[in-house]
C-alpha cells in the first residue's frame, strides 16, 4: 500500500498530509515565540522604573534603529506578498513567473538578514561606560586608536580585557544627548560630542550592548538571531524549491505546487512573528 | 478472522516482494535497521533504545540507593568500573555528593525523556498506531526516520555529559536556575550546557514526532475508521501528540535562554545581587528564576500525561482483549483523555506552591489541579468496571494490564495532598513526592509497558514470549516495586528531604525508622534488579525458541494490528482494510468466535 494524500487532499478534511503538518508545526512554534515574548514581558515588568542608562537595570527605550527596523518590515512583508504571487504564478501554470517571484522573495530574505546583521554590528560597537564619580554614558571608544569594532569579535572590551592588555585609557565619544520631547535638537550641539580620554582607573564599568551587558539586549539578541535562523532556513527551503527542487513542477506540479504552498505557510509565519518582534523590542 | 488474515498474508507475499530474501531489491543492512523508513523499524528502534535507557537510569538508581543505605562506603561491583570512568568524582569507588547529585538528576532525566517517553510514544505509538487505523505507514516516513535519529544523538550527548570535566548535569532534572548556571559558572561548557543541548535535540525529536503522529491520525485513518471508532490507543496517543507539540517548546525556548545564561553569561534567570561563594556573581543581574520554573513546569506537567496516557492506552487494549468484553464507557473514556489534555496545561503552577507566587495563584492552580484528577479517576473507573464480570484470561500481558490499575490509582491519590496547597508545604520535595510520583510512573507507567511488550511481542516476531518467565519478572517486580516505593511514604512523612545524598543520615536520628528504611528500600531495589533478568533473558530467548503464534492473530483480538500478517511487512496491510464497526466487539452475540474484528463485513 501506498501512503495516502500526499498531495490529493483527503475528501473529509479537505487537506493534504503536508498542509496539516505544516499546520500543527506552526504551532508549535507558536508555543516557542509565545513562551520567549512572554519571558520578555515577564523581564520587563520585573525591571525598575527609570531611565536607562541612568538608572542601571531599568527598561531602555530607544535604543533600536527605527527607520531601519521600519525597513526591513517593509522587506519582510513584500516577500510575503511575493511568495504569494509565485504559488499563484504556479496555480496559473506560469514557471517563469514563479521562478522571478521567487527570486525576489530570497533578494527580501537576504537582504533582511544582510539590513539586521548591520543593526547587530551597531549594538556590538556601541558602549555603555560607568565612571566611579557616578557619570554614565553611551558611545563609541578607541583602544590604542583603534575601533572596537565587530568584525574582531574579541574585541568588545571590558574592564577585565582593559586589565589584561594594561590599558591604561581609552578614547570615548559620548552620544549626543536625546533631545527632550519637543526640544528641537540644535545645531550647536553636534560639536559637544568630541572624543574624551578616560583613565581606566576611573571606569567602573565598559561593555558594549550584547547579551551579558542587559536583560534587555539579552532577549532581543536571542529572540531576534532565533528569528533570524528561521528567516535562514526559510530562505534555503525555498531557494531549493526555486532551483534543484524545482524539476519536480515537470513530474507532478500538483505535488510541487503544494510544496510552495507549505512553505509559503511557513514563510508567512517568519513574518508574523517579525509583526509582532518589531513594535515590542523596536517600539514600546 | 485467522484464516482471513492468514490469506492476507499469503497474497502480501505477491505485493510486498521486496521483503523477502530471494528479491533483488532486499534493502541492505543500514537501510534496513538504521536508515529505516518504515514506522515498524523505527518502532522498534525507539523500544531497543529505550529500553537500554532505561537499564542504564536503573543501574544509575542502584548506585544511588546504594550510598543512601551506605553513605560514605564503596560501592560493591561497580565501584571500581566508576573510579576507572570518573576519576576524582568517585574516589576509591566512594560515591562523592556530587556524583550522587549527577546520578540524581541524569537518573530523572533519562528515565523521563530518554526511557518512558520514547519506548510510549515513540516505540509503541510508531509501531502499532498506524497499524490499528489502517495506514500503510506514517504519513511523513522521513520525518520519521529524522525523529529516531535526532533523539539518538540527544540521548548520546546526554551520556557524554557524564565525561566531560566537572561531571554531568548535577542541578536535578528540573535544572532549576540559578543553581543550574552557577554550579560551573567559570566554565561555561559544562554537563549542564551539554544536558540543555542534549534537551533541544530531544524537544526537535519530540516535535518530528508529535506532527507526525498527529497527522498519520487526522490523515491516514483507513476507510470507514471514524474518530468514535478508533481503539482508546489511538486516542491517547492523539492527545499525548498534542501534548508533545504544544508543551514542549516552551521548555525549548527555556533551554535556549538557560543556554545563553551558561555560555554567554547573560541573565534572564539569574536574579539581581546573587552571591555566591561570598562573592557577587559578575554578571548584570534583573533575570527571574521564578521564569525558569515557569516555562520548565508548563512542559513538566503535561509530561506527566504524556508519561501516563499512552500507558493508559496499552492497558485498555490489553484489558478489552483479555476480559472479552467491550471497553465500559469508550467515549467517556475519550471525552476523559482529552480533558486530561486541555487541563493539563492549567495545572503547571502546583509544583511551585513554595515559590511564593502568591496565594490567589496558589489557589487557581490548587482548583484545576482538582479538576484534573476527575478525567484521571473517570478512566481508571471505567477500567475497573470493564474487569467486572468478564470472564478475565489471566496471561502476562493482563496480569501487568490490571496491576496497573491499583498501582496508578495509588500513584494518583497520593497526588491529591500534593495537589493541596496547605499540605504540599509540608511535603514538598520530601521522599513523599518521589514516592508519589514513581508509583505513577514505574508500577504504573513501566507496568503498562511491559505489558505491552507482552502483548505485541507476538505480532512484531511471530513468537510468544516465555510465560512461566513473564510471570516471574511479574510478581517479583510487584513485590519489589511495591517495597521500594511504599516506605518513601513514610519517610517522608517523617519529613527526609529527596536531595541529601547521605540518604538523611546527617540529619535523622540513627534509630529512626525513616533512616532504616533507606537499608530495607536497597535491598528491595536489589531483589526488583534480579526479577528483571527474566525479562531480558525471555525478550532475547524468545526471539529464536519462543511459541510460534498459531495464526495472525494470537489474542483473538479485534482491532486492524491484528489483522495485518505476522510480522507486518512494510506497506502493512496487503489490501486495503475497510473498518465497519467499533473497536471492542468482544462477547458479541452473533459473532462465530465471541468477537468480531473491526474489518470484519457485517
Amino acid at each position: 500500500m501506498e501512503i495516502p494524500y500526499t498531495y490529493k487532499p483527503r475528501p473529509d478534511t479537505g487537506l493534504y498530509n503536508a498542509k496539516v503538518g505544516i499546520w500543527l508545526f506552526l504551532a508549535s512554534e507558536i508555543m516557542l515565540f509565545g513562551a520567549l515574548f512572554s519571558s520578555y514581558i515577564l523581564l520587563r515588568v520585573t525591571s525598575p522604573e527609570g531611565e536607562w542608562p541612568l538608572v542601571e537595570r531599568a527598561w531602555p527605550h530607544g535604543l533600536l534603529n527605527i527607520p531601519i527596523g521600519t525597513f526591513n518590515t517593509a522587506v519582510l512583508i513584500t516577500s510575503s506578498v511575493t511568495v504569494v504571487l509565485a504559488w499563484a504564478a504556479l496555480k496559473m501554470n506560469q514557471f517563469g513567473k514563479f521562478r522571478a517571484y521567487m527570486l525576489v522573495t530570497l533578494f527580501c530574505a537576504f537582504g533582511f538578514l544582510g539590513i539586521k546583521s548591520f543593526e547587530y554590528n551597531e549594538k556590538f560597537t556601541h558602549y555603555e561606560l560607568r565612571l566611579k564619580d557616578g557619570k554614565v554614558f553611551t558611545g563609541h571608544i578607541e583602544v590604542n586608536g583603534k575601533h572596537a569594532g565587530f568584525w574582531d569579535f574579541g574585541s568588545i572590551y571590558n574592564l577585565d580585557r582593559l586589565g589584561k592588555e594594561q590599558v591604561k585609557e581609552i578614547s570615548f565619544t559620548a552620544d549626543a544627548p536625546k533631545p527632550k520631547p519637543g526640544e528641537k535638537h540644535a545645531d550647536g550641539a553636534a560639536h559637544e560630542h568630541k572624543a574624551m580620554t578616560v583613565k581606566v582607573g576611573d571606569i567602573d564599568k565598559l561593555d558594549a550592548f550584547i547579551l551579558r551587558n542587559h536583560t534587555f539586549f539579552a532577549i532581543y539578541f536571542v529572540v531576534t538571531a532565533l528569528h533570524g535562523l528561521h528567516v535562514l532556513g526559510g530562505a534555503l527551503v525555498l531557494g531549493y524549491f526555486a532551483f534543484p527542487g524545482a524539476s519536480m513542477w515537470r513530474k507532478n506540479p500538483e505535488q510541487f505546487t503544494n510544496r510552495i504552498e507549505v512553505a509559503g505557510l511557513f514563510w508567512h509565519f517568519v513574518d508574523l512573528v517579525w509583526i509582532f518582534l518589531f513594535p515590542v523590542v523596536y517600539l514600546l | 478472522m485467522s484464516t482471513a488474515t492468514s490469506t492476507q498474508h499469503g497474497t502480501g507475499h505477491a505485493h510486498e516482494a521486496h521483503e523477502h530474501h530471494h528479491d533483488h531489491h532486499e534493502p541492505g543492512f543500514w537501510q534496513k535497521y538504521i536508515f529505516s523508513t518504515d514506522h515498524k523499524m523505527i518502532g522498534i528502534q525507539y523500544g531497543l533504545t529505550a529500553l537500554l535507557f532505561l537499564f542504564f537510569g536503573f543501574m544509575l538508581m542502584m548506585c544511588m540507593r546504594f550510598q543512601l543505605a551506605n553513605p560514605g562506603k564503596p560501592i560493591p561491583v561497580f565501584g571500581g568500573l566508576l573510579e576507572a570512568l570518573l576519576g576524582e568524582a568517585a574516589k576509591g569507588g566512594i560515591m562523592s555528593a556530587d556524583l550522587y547529585n549527577s546520578f540524581g538528576a541524569m537518573h530523572g532525566t533519562i528515565m523521563v525523556f530518554l526511557a518512558i517517553v520514547p519506548l510510549a510514544f515513540g516505540a509503541f505509538g510508531n509501531y502499532v498506531t498506524p497499524l490499528q487505523i489502517g495506514a500503510p505507514d506514517m504519513a511523513f516516513p522521513r520525518l520519521n526516520m529524522a525523529s529516531y535519529h535526532v533523539f539518538f544523538w540527544g540521548g548520546v550527548l546526554m551520556l557524554a555529559s557524564f565525561f566531560v570535566p566537572g561531571g554531568a548535569a548535577k542541578s536535578g532534572w528540573t535544572s532549576y536556575s540559578p543553581l543550574a548556571t552557577v554550579a560551573e559558572f567559570s566554565r561555561p561548557f559544562n554537563g549542564q550546557t551539554l544536558w540543555l543541548i542534549g534537551m533541544v535535540l530531544l524537544i526537535t525529536s519530540s516535535l518530528l514526532g508529535a506532527v507526525n503522529f498527529i497527522t498519520t491520525i487526522i490523515q491516514l485513518r483507513a476507510r470507514g475508521m471514524t474518530w468514535m471508532r478508533l481503539p482508546f490507543f489511538v486516542w491517547a496517543q492523539f492527545v499525548t501528540g498534542f501534548l508533545l507539540l504544544l508543551a514542549f517548546p516552551p521548555l525549548e525556548a527555556a533551554g535556549i535562554l538557560q543556554l545563553a545564561d551558561n555560555l554567554f553569561h547573560t541573565s534572564f534567570f539569574l536574579p539581581t545581587g546573587l552571591v555566591v561563594s561570598g562573592q557577587q556573581l559578575p554578571v548584570s543581574g534583573g533575570g527571574s528564576p521564578l521564569l525558569w520554573q515557569h516555562l520548565f513546569w508548563f512542559l513538566g506537567h503535561p509530561e506527566v500525561y504524556v508519561l501516563i496516557l499512552p500507558a493508559m492506552g496499552v492497558v485498555s487494549e490489553i484489558i478489552a482483549n483479555n476480559t472479552r468484553k467491550p471497553l465500559w464507557g469508550y467515549k467517556s473514556m475519550v471525552y476523559a483523555a482529552m480533558s486530561i489534555g486541555f487541563l493539563s496545561f492549567i495545572v503547571w503552577a502546583h509544583h511551585m506552591y513554595l515559590t511564593g507566587m502568591g496565594t490567589k495563584v496558589a489557589t487557581f492552580f490548587q482548583t484545576t489541579t482538582m479538576m484534573i484528577s476527575i478525567p484521571s479517576v473517570i478512566i481508571l473507573t471505567a477500567l475497573f468496571i470493564s474487569l467486572w464480570g468478564g470472564s478475565i484470561r489471566f496471561n502476562t500481558p493482563m496480569l501487568f494490564a490490571v496491576s496497573f490499575l491499583p498501582m496508578f490509582g495509588i500513584g494518583g491519590l497520593t497526588g491529591l495532598p500534593l495537589g493541596f496547597n496547605a499540605s504540599d508545604i509540608y511535603l514538598h520535595d520530601s521522599y513523599y513526592v518521589i514516592g508519589h510520583f514513581h508509583y505513577v510512573v514505574a508500577p504504573g507507567t513501566i507496568f503498562a509497558l511491559f505489558a505491552g511488550i507482552y502483548f505485541w511481542y507476538p505480532k512484531m516476531t511471530g513468537r510468544y514470549m516465555n510465560e512461566a518467565l513473564g510471570k516471574i519478572h511479574f510478581w517479583g517486580s510487584l513485590l519489589g516495586m511495591n517495597l521500594i516505593f511504599a516506605p518513601m511514604f513514610i519517610q517522608g512523612l517523617k519529613g527526609m528531604s529527596r536531595r541529601m545524598s547521605d540518604g538523611g543520615s546527617t540529619y535523622f536520628g540513627a534509630d529512626d525508622i525513616a533512616l532504616k528504611l533507606n537499608t530495607s528500600i536497597t535491598h528491595a531495589a536489589a531483589l526488583l534488579a534480579v526479577f528483571q533478568l527474566p525479562f531480558i533473558i525471555n525478550v532475547f530467548m524468545s526471539l529464536w525458541n519462543g511459541r510460534k503464534v498459531e495464526g495472525d492473530n494470537p489474542w483473538s483480538a479485534t482491532t486492524l494490528d491484528w489483522a495485518t500478517p505476522t510480522p507486518p511487512p512494510h506497506g502493512n496491510f496487503a489490501t486495503e482494510p475497510v473498518v465497519y464497526r467499533g473497536p471492542y466487539e468482544y462477547s458479541a452475540p452473533n459473532a462465530k468466535n465471541g468477537f468480531i474484528s473491526q474489518d470484519q463485513k457485517p
